[in-house]
């Protein structure tokens, strides 16, 4: 395997990864937020208002770690600097 | 396929190039401006010749005072031009996303990085007005100086994390439409779509409301350090 096709498999495979189990340990995390804040509301109608900002601003901050996944994802797929480097350095590439 | 419109280039002479970035920013720029312009021209008091315009956009600024007053009660009016500006910037960048050939703006890491950084600017900044430079500076030391280098790495992280955040889900929203252009061009799209402009909303909510909390903190603190 010439060095093209090795850092083509394992970008492929590392964004996959990264995608995966990036994105398991988020929805664990947010399943509980909701279903706390859904307990919450429904012991206490009247802080809904309240209940449902901070759960935003929560959702917010555990989802972002999977943006972070997936923009990692996303540069490996699309704009890989290690394929661009090699592609560019390769003679007639 | 272009992942930022940073990439897309419009104009070009010499040095100078204009990029979709910057002309759909200019774009969103000049609609709010004359969109409030137009409107506050004729501003009046009495309920009878009130235009639907301008209740319409009572309402909005209503909206966001209230939302403001919730987080931070003292003074909330001070943060609203600040906190109500990023909404709407945010917001109107993200709906236009139904325009054919539109590139929101925020889509790019360049427009939300300079956002991300007047909010890192604008909290300090609040902060000081309200206290001081001193009684700001002291909260960074506040339980102990051992702590110092922490907040210093939360500030920044946190700053890194709106930046980061706003663009990847603009981003993800328009690329998953060109993907699944490419896959299933009938209806698709259109589902993935509406669920972008819901995304869109809910982000430039979560942006202003992140700033809000973070000028909101940056503030009380110095009021419990005078206490």
């Amino acid at each position: 395997m010439d060095s093209v096709t090795v850092i083509a498999i394992f970008s492929i495979a590392a964004a996959a990864l990264c995608m995966a189990i990036g994105s398991i340990g988020p929805a664990f995390g947010e399943a509980r937020a909701v279903a706390q804040a859904l307990g919450s509301i429904a012991q206490q109608p009247d802080e809904a208002a309240t209940i449902s900002r901070t759960l935003f601003i929560g959702l917010a901050m555990i989802e972002s770690i999977a943006i972070y996944c997936f923009v990692i994802s996303i540069i490996l797929i699309f704009a890989n600097p290690f394929w661009n480097h090699i592609v560019a350095a390769k003679p007639g590439g | 396929m272009h992942i930022t419109p940073d990439q897309i280039v419009l104009w070009r002479w010499g040095f100078v190039q204009l990029n979709a970035t910057i002309v759909f920013t200019w774009v969103v720029m000049l609609l709010l401006t004359l969109v409030s312009w137009l409107i506050t021209r004729r501003l009046t008091a009495s309920d009878e010749h009130r235009s639907r315009w301008q209740t319409g956009l009572e309402a909005v600024v209503e909206l966001i005072r209230g939302q403001i007053h919730e987080i931070c009660p003292r003074g909330s009016d001070t943060y609203l031009p600040f906190v109500g500006t990023l909404f709407l910037f945010i917001a109107v960048s993200n709906v236009l996303d139904i325009v054919p050939g539109w590139h929101p703006p925020t889509g790019s890491l360049s427009t939300t990085a300079a956002l991300a950084i007047s909010v890192g600017v604008a909290v300090p900044a609040f902060g000081i007005l309200r206290q001081g430079l001193a009684g700001y500076l002291r909260h960074y030391l506040r339980p102990s100086w051992i702590i110092l280098p922490f907040h210093l790495l939360s500030e920044t992280t946190r700053n890194l994390a709106l930046a980061v955040r706003l663009f990847g889900n603009i981003m993800s929203g328009t690329m998953i439409v060109a993907i699944l252009l490419a896959i299933a061009p009938l209806f698709v799209p259109v589902l993935m779509q509406a669920l972008g402009l819901l995304i869109g909303l809910i982000q430039a909510y979560i942006f202003a409301v992140l700033a809000m909390v973070y000028i909101g903190a940056a503030v009380q603190r110095e009021q419990e350090g005078a206490s």
